[in-house]
Formats: structure tokens, C-alpha cells, sequence
């Protein structure tokens, strides 16, 4: 072969390896597709509620602020607290009055990924989402009128409505899109994982490899917790008890009158799952353990079961795995900066 | 005379199977393998699971109300439009899973 010809074999085999870099790094399989268990590169917003950072630091103070509830002393942050995965660390939400609520107080983590909203998808944006709770009577029992009211009548948000959302006022329209968009920038980081699936080997141990081939196979965790959010947005009854004291949840059913939907609840993400305990819409579990264990069984209550649970008879070693992975989806610690209020 | 009416609802019946029609929807990555889809009145429609795990196919419209259950890979079920106008399919498992059936005489 003469020297030019090598050169040439050289120069082409870079160029592949280069391509392929390339593709690893901008999440492409070796396949040529995209891996669908990257992390979504962009949050998508509504075309009427584009993300600006006018509208965010609206949306944050909104959310922090306990005006937005009829007793003035509840926030969406009381029960979403970013020091608690954006959840409350509760099996169940705490409401007005210090009512026990049935159902647990779901992340908002990644929430800006999903199709539908609530654990019983009730709410079909995340705009229709945000001002679901301050009406709630059970919730923050908030009088929409008087809240714009009370706003209308704090400089501070006159002119932080003015700046994110011009000429359009203070109503429960810009509440909901203002919430909406802080919401959609509770993201998680890029975790271990990510590091792993972008090309670097040593981002994660051999157990949580091994985890994740079994989440994708044996165990057939990606039935439902599927691509880069790890969630099908789908609804599933996976045969949970109910806890003592707490009344039966039809869940989904109560908004889609069909059989398989009795018990039926929208899959979580996985993203960020060490941090978001207690597990399930009842909080039923207290750790990822005993989650694993409830799929190893393939549920406990048996009627209307979603089809696809079955004993999986993992071994010790399989669930360490599985859980080795999970953990690597535990994103970058991520900071938080409380904002003042308007007086 | 019994005979003659017998004759002509036989007549009738395969008149009418004549001209049903009958159509294959997918469901593949979470997606039926249409968004929209125009049948005539009496035509059936079969859905056939092509993904590894179990489907749902129901309608909660007036003109037609109907749940074909959850089933899995490899299996179809029928369910034929006898009234015109529009149907909207879902999947009760994946939420995104859409299909408007427009029925006409």
C-alpha cells in the first residue's frame, strides 16, 4: 500500500471516529438515532407563553408567595419545597386547615417534559395545571377575583405583570402563564447517567449498568418509565394497597370513564427519584427498596391490575443493580435562589 | 311470500356487505398509524397492537361509546361504525394516543 493510500485510510478513519464523537456528544446511539434517553436539550413552551426571563422571575415570586392562598400562609412552594425534591417529604399533601389530602404531593421537577398534568391527568397544560391548587378548596382555597384584586393592588407585581406580560394585566390568565413558565425551568441537571450515555464509561459503576439493562429488559421498567424524562405520561394501575384510613382512589377513572383506568395513575419521572420520597400517589413506600420490591411482586392488589405487571423474580444482586441505576439519575445539586416579595 | 322477503333481506345483507369496508389502524411507539381517518357508515375498523407491550382503545363519544379492552402485541380488535359523525379514539394507558374517526352515510 503506498504511503498516500494510508494517509488517505488514516485521514477517514479520524473522520469516522470524529463523527461518531460527534453523535455521542449531541446524544446520537451509534446507531445513527438519537438515544432516546437523552436529556431534553430544550423545555417546550406553549407559542402564546414563550419562556422570557421577565415571565420566570414573575412566575418564582408568584410561587413563592403565600398571598396566592385565601389564608395568606400557604405557597406553591409550601407543598413543592425545592429542599424536598420539590415535593414535601409527605406521604400524603397537607392542605387548608391542616386537612390530610388522599394523594401525595407529586415533583414539579421536569414537569415542563410532560403532556398532561395531576396524577390523574385533570389538567391538560401546565397553565391549566398551575392554578389548579390555589383554587382547590382543599388546597390553598384561593377566590381567583380576590387574588387579582390583592395583586392589582401590590406595585411591585403591577409591574412585573407589565414587564413579562405587556398590555395583557393582571388576571388569572397571566397568574397561570407566569407559574407555568417558572415551573418549566425546574429541570433537572445533568446526572451520572447523562455523563454515561454521552460517551463516558467511567461516569457510573458497573452496577448501574447492569441496572440499566435490567430496567430496559428483565425488569421491564421502560414499559412505562420510558425516554429522557422516564415517563410515558400513560396512566397504570400497578396494584398498590390502600394505606390505612385512607379511602380507595379511582384515580384516572374519575376523568375517563373506562375500565382499565380504575386505580389508574400517571407514571412518575425517574429523574431525581432518590430525592422525591415517599413513593407513589399515596406515599405509600418510604424508600426506592420497598419499590422495587412492590414490582418484583408484581403488584398486591390484583384487580384491574395494569396487564403489563407480572413477578418479575429478581434476585438481591438484580435489585442492588436497579438500584445503582436509579441513583445516577440523581442530576447535579442545583441552587435556588429565594426571591423578595413585592410589599 | 315469506320466501320472496326472505330473498330480499338476503338480497339487502350482501348489498350491504358489498360495500362495507374494512380498516387497519396501528398502534406503533405509542401512536396510532393515523391521526385521522374518513369511513363510511357500516365499515369496521381493525386495531391492531404492533408495540411489545399492552394497548387500550376506547371512545367516550355520543356517537359512538365503546372500550375494546387492553391487549397485546400481535392482536387486533374490531369495532364497526354503523352511525355517522365523528368519533374521537384514545389509548386509556398512553394519554397521547389520538385517532378522529369522521363516519359518513
Amino acid at each position: 500500500m503506498s504511503t498516500d493510500r494510508r494517509l488517505i485510510l488514516f485521514g477517514r478513519t479520524l473522520l469516522v471516529a470524529g463523527m461518531l464523537g460527534l453523535m455521542v456528544g449531541a446524544g446520537m446511539a451509534a446507531t445513527g438515532k438519537p438515544d432516546p434517553y437523552r436529556r431534553p436539550a430544550m423545555v417546550p413552551a406553549p407559542a402564546d407563553n414563550s419562556i422570557t426571563p421577565a415571565r420566570v422571575e414573575l412566575g418564582k415570586m408568584l410561587f413563592f408567595d403565600p398571598r396566592l392562598s385565601g389564608s395568606q400562609w400557604i405557597s406553591c412552594a409550601s407543598c413543592h419545597n425545592p429542599a424536598l425534591g420539590w415535593s414535601d417529604g409527605l406521604p400524603t399533601a397537607i392542605g387548608v386547615g391542616m386537612k390530610k389530602l388522599p394523594r401525595r404531593t407529586p415533583t414539579i421537577l421536569n414537569v415542563a417534559y410532560n403532556t398532561v398534568f395531576m396524577w390523574d391527568g385533570r389538567a391538560a397544560s401546565l397553565e391549566d395545571q398551575a392554578v389548579g391548587p390555589i383554587k382547590n378548596r382543599d388546597e390553598m382555597d384561593q377566590d381567583m377575583e380576590i387574588l387579582v384584586e390583592r395583586l392589582v393592588a401590590i406595585p411591585g407585581y403591577a409591574a412585573a405583570f407589565e414587564r413579562a406580560y405587556p398590555g395583557e394585566g393582571i388576571t388569572e390568565k397571566t397568574i397561570a402563564k407566569a407559574l407555568a413558565s417558572f415551573e418549566r425551568t425546574v429541570v433537572s441537571a445533568e446526572s451520572p447517567f447523562d455523563r454515561w450515555r454521552a460517551g463516558n464509561e467511567k461516569a457510573v459503576d458497573e452496577s448501574a449498568k447492569r441496572g440499566f439493562k435490567l430496567f430496559t429488559g428483565k425488569a421491564k421498567c421502560d414499559v412505562c418509565h420510558e425516554g429522557g424524562n422516564f415517563t410515558d405520561n400513560g396512566f397504570h394501575n400497578i396494584g398498590l394497597k390502600t394505606p390505612k384510613g385512607m379511602s380507595e382512589d379511582v384515580g384516572r377513572y374519575a376523568q375517563r370513564k373506562v375500565k382499565i383506568n380504575k386505580g389508574a395513575f400517571k407514571t412518575s419521572t425517574l429523574r431525581d427519584v432518590e430525592l422525591t420520597a415517599p413513593y407513589m400517589h399515596n406515599g405509600i413506600y418510604q424508600t426506592l427498596e420497598e419499590v422495587l420490591d412492590h414490582y418484583d411482586r408484581g403488584g398486591d392488589v390484583k384487580d384491574n391490575l395494569d396487564p403489563n405487571m407480572e413477578p418479575l423474580n429478581l434476585t438481591a444482586q438484580e435489585k442492588q443493580d436497579l438500584l445503582a441505576f436509579l441513583r445516577s439519575l440523581t442530576g447535579k445539586p442545583v441552587h435556588v435562589m429565594i426571591p423578595q416579595l413585592p410589599r | 311470500m315469506f320466501s320472496r322477503n326472505l330473498f330480499g333481506c338476503l338480497l339487502l345483507a350482501l348489498a350491504f356487505n358489498a360495500t362495507a369496508a374494512e380498516f387497519e389502524v396501528g398502534q406503533k411507539d405509542k401512536q396510532f398509524s393515523m391521526s385521522s381517518l374518513k369511513i363510511k357508515a357500516g365499515d369496521t375498523v381493525n386495531f391492531v397492537n404492533q408495540d411489545p407491550f399492552f394497548h387500550n382503545v376506547f371512545s367516550l363519544s355520543d356517537v359512538k361509546t365503546f372500550d375494546l379492552g387492553s391487549y397485546p402485541q400481535g392482536q387486533g380488535r374490531k369495532m364497526t361504525f354503523n352511525e355517522p359523525g365523528v368519533v374521537e379514539v384514545e389509548c386509556a394507558i398512553h394519554s397521547q394516543m389520538k385517532l378522529v374517526i369522521e363516519v359518513t352515510k
